[in-house]
């Protein structure tokens, strides 16, 4: 029996990491189903801005309040791992606190500092669902928002309110132990922030506050492990994929749009110009432009991955604050939701990402402008796949708004956008001419 | 006051000539009668400051911009394909612009298809001209104490990281520039970019010039200085609809310049 907690700990541990396992591969296998891209270029740029931008988080301090906040949770989530090693090996090995006597009081210092972390988090936590419960901040109740996503968010800040307290918890309990001299209960030094709750744990008799040592000490590692496979069914994923979306970012100018080269060779041979190579027709069955999420980068889908649902660019997006039907965030939260969808139902279900998810009205209101992957803090670009949808659209269904077909026209037979014709183009000359 | 010089790049070459840099005036310069006006003031001050310029005339067409963004991605490359014949047969190696959609293309997209020129935005022209004393902007004249605010083009500033340039100009007329709410990499759009220009708005509870016609309305500014063509349009028309026409002006650089300098 001596061993039991031990096993039970391999058996809870084994269980989350396999289905986290699973769900690691099922996450990449269907990013992999996104066209190819590659984007292994210029390593030492890429790492230089995911330092700068996932791990600096140089674009969060656009907004600086939300900004300090959200960067005390993501300090103590890296730095109170320290302590979750700890425990993870206490867990295997059937120890307690076994740093502590190799640490001496730098492990004292050690926890105090994760104790302030994790109080740093706790009411960073509170602020944040006070900013989208009561203050109601306008980009967290958009219509995308609705349901899931809302409950998601919260769901995150509450588990992770109770993994802090649990942290204190078993520290508050572990140091009376430590004053009573109960077995195993090595003595460590004052943590200062869970010894404010002396004055409560000093009434509780000692086998009850060996239960509730051990019950916080449970609650928080399976808490931990259960958050993790959570996460990556969550927006929070947000967390690891900013890492691998900032490296593989794009390195070209903002305003600059994806060459499609499958269409170069048939344009050279259309006017008559030397074509590079053999002449090779486009393959059988290739599609203009993004129906569906196979026919996006692997990029744009590890971008709706990665997004956090946070409306950064929603609420930049000019389209959105003038009431538009347009919302760039849910273009990223289509995009995931339907790879989820296709990953699990695969692609022949009936649907499509443009036309059960994205609409033609949303992607025809977007100007262009790059308000929202200027936004994003961990640079997302929505705008690429409202592009390649527009191809879509205008390539294969011929179904634009008559207006640009109109203007389609116009630049085909007058080499203008206008209906002008093209023998008055320089008429301009001749009209400052006789002004001077 | 000298004839004013309007060279086609066919005129020089048949000259046996070449211009150091071509004047891309672009659709809107040629055909807009608002955006007309900057392309005569940006000839102007090229004549007044002799730089060896020239234009394409009747042989420049669309740089296939509004039709790439809305997604006709063969219609842009044949008029990409075209236009770097032409460029190339005269053997362009530098372009300007008034239209920064223009800039954007024949900058970062002619590349791939084969098209390489160093281009510049006129407002980087004017603010070199004006730098190297090309233009002399003696500042105090009719600008002075007025107010003028810059409302950025998405596809000068977010697209290209153009936000300098434009200002230093606006600076150099000494005039006090007072920034909107929403600037440089912030700044709202003003609704015609992505091919907006070419179609009306889906539904909504606004019209995006308006939004931002109002946030340029509430600087004070005398003057609402532009750089793009779709701006011009968008802001005049907010302007028009704010019933402000008569106490608020839309200008772009060029013509500021102009008329700084008498011309």
């Amino acid at each position: 029996m001596q061993y039991l907690p031990q096993i039970i700990f391999l058996v809870v541990a084994g269980f989350f990491g396999f289905l986290i396992l699973k769900r690691i591969k099922q996450i990449s296998d269907n990013i992999k189903l996104g066209k190819a891209a590659n984007l292994s270029d210029n390593k030492s740029e890429r790492l230089r801005i995911m330092l700068l931008v996932a791990f600096g988080q140089k674009k969060m301090f656009k907004r600086p309040i939300p900004a300090f906040l959200h960067l005390l949770i993501y300090l103590g989530f890296i730095l109170i791992n320290i302590e979750v090693l700890e425990i993870v090996i206490d867990g295997f090995f059937g120890t307690h606190r076994i740093f502590a006597p190799y640490l001496g009081t730098f492990y004292t210092f050690l926890i105090n500092f994760f104790e302030v972390l994790a109080l740093g988090v706790l009411i960073s936590c509170v602020f944040f669902l006070i900013r989208r419960n009561i203050l109601r901040v306008g980009r967290f109740h958009k219509v995308e928002m609705k349901g899931w996503p809302t409950l998601d968010a919260n769901l995150i800040l509450i588990i992770e309110i109770l993994l802090m307290v649990a942290i204190l918890g078993m520290n508050g309990a572990d140091q009376v132990l430590q004053t009573r001299g109960v077995d195993h209960y090595t003595v460590t030094g004052i943590f200062s922030i869970s010894a404010s709750m002396f004055p409560f744990l000093n009434f509780v008799d000692t086998s009850n506050l060996i239960l509730i040592e051990r019950g916080a000490w449970w609650f928080h590692i399976v808490g931990i492990f259960a958050f993790a496979l959570y996460v990556t069914h969550s927006k929070h994923l947000h967390i690891f994929m900013a890492f691998p979306n900032t490296y593989y970012g794009r390195l070209i100018p903002k305003g600059q749009m994806i060459n499609m080269e499958e269409i170069t060779n048939e344009v050279k041979i259309m006017l008559g110009m030397p074509v590079e190579g053999e002449a090779t027709p486009p393959p059988e069955g290739m599609k203009f432009g993004a129906k569906d999420v196979n026919d996006l980068s692997w990029k744009n889908l590890m971008d709706a991955y990665a997004c956090t649902e946070c409306g950064r660019c929603t609420s930049e997006c000019p389209a959105n604050l003038t009431g538009k039907k347009l919302s760039p965030r849910k273009i990223m939260m289509d995009t995931r939701d339907r790879l989820e969808e296709v990953g699990k139902n695969g692609l022949e279900d009936g649907k499509s990402l443009l036309g059960d998810y994205i609409t033609k009205e949303e992607i025809n209101a977007c100007t262009n402008c790059n308000a929202c992957t200027e936004a994003c803090p961990i640079n997302i670009n929505p705008l690429d796949i409202i592009l390649q949808t527009r191809r879509y659209v205008a390539m294969e269904e011929s179904g634009s708004p008559a207006s640009w077909n109109a203007m389609f026209q116009n630049i085909e037979t007058n080499f203008a956008p206008w209906k002008f014709g093209a023998q008055d183009r320089f008429n301009w000359a001749n009209e400052l001419k006789e002004e001077q | 006051m000298n004839e004013m010089e309007i060279p086609t790049v066919a005129d020089l070459v048949a000259k046996g000539e070449r211009p150091d840099v071509l004047f891309w005036v672009g659709c809107a310069g040629s055909y807009d009668d608002r955006y007309k006006n900057v392309t005569k003031a940006f000839v102007k001050i090229l004549n007044k400051v002799k730089i060896n310029f020239a234009v394409l005339g009747p042989e420049e067409t669309c740089t296939g911009d509004p039709a790439r963004r809305a997604g006709n991605e063969f219609l842009f490359q044949m008029q990409a394909m075209a236009n770097i014949q032409v460029l190339d047969g005269y053997e362009i190696k530098k372009i300007v612009t008034a239209c920064p959609h223009c800039f954007n293309t024949l900058k970062n997209e002619y590349p791939e298809l084969g098209g390489n020129y160093e281009v510049v935005h006129h407002s980087q022209f004017l603010q070199e001209l004006i730098n190297e004393g090309k233009v002399e902007l003696k500042g105090g004249g009719e600008f002075k104490g007025k107010k003028i605010t810059y409302h950025d083009s998405c596809f000068l500033g977010r697209a290209n990281d153009v936000y300098s340039a434009p200002r230093e100009v606006l600076e150099a007329l000494d005039a006090e520039l007072v920034e909107m709410k929403r600037c440089r990499t912030k700044g709202l759009c003003c609704g015609a970019g992505g091919a907006q220009m070419f179609k009306d708005a889906e539904a909504g509870d606004k019209e995006i010039n308006i939004e931002r016609t109002e946030e340029a309305l509430a600087t004070n500014a005398d003057t609402i200085a532009v750089a793009c063509p779709f701006c011009m349009t968008m802001m005049s028309d907010g302007v028009k609809n704010k019933e402000k026409e008569e106490s608020v002006k839309v200008k772009d650089l060029a013509e500021l310049i102009a008329e700084h300098e008498g011309l």
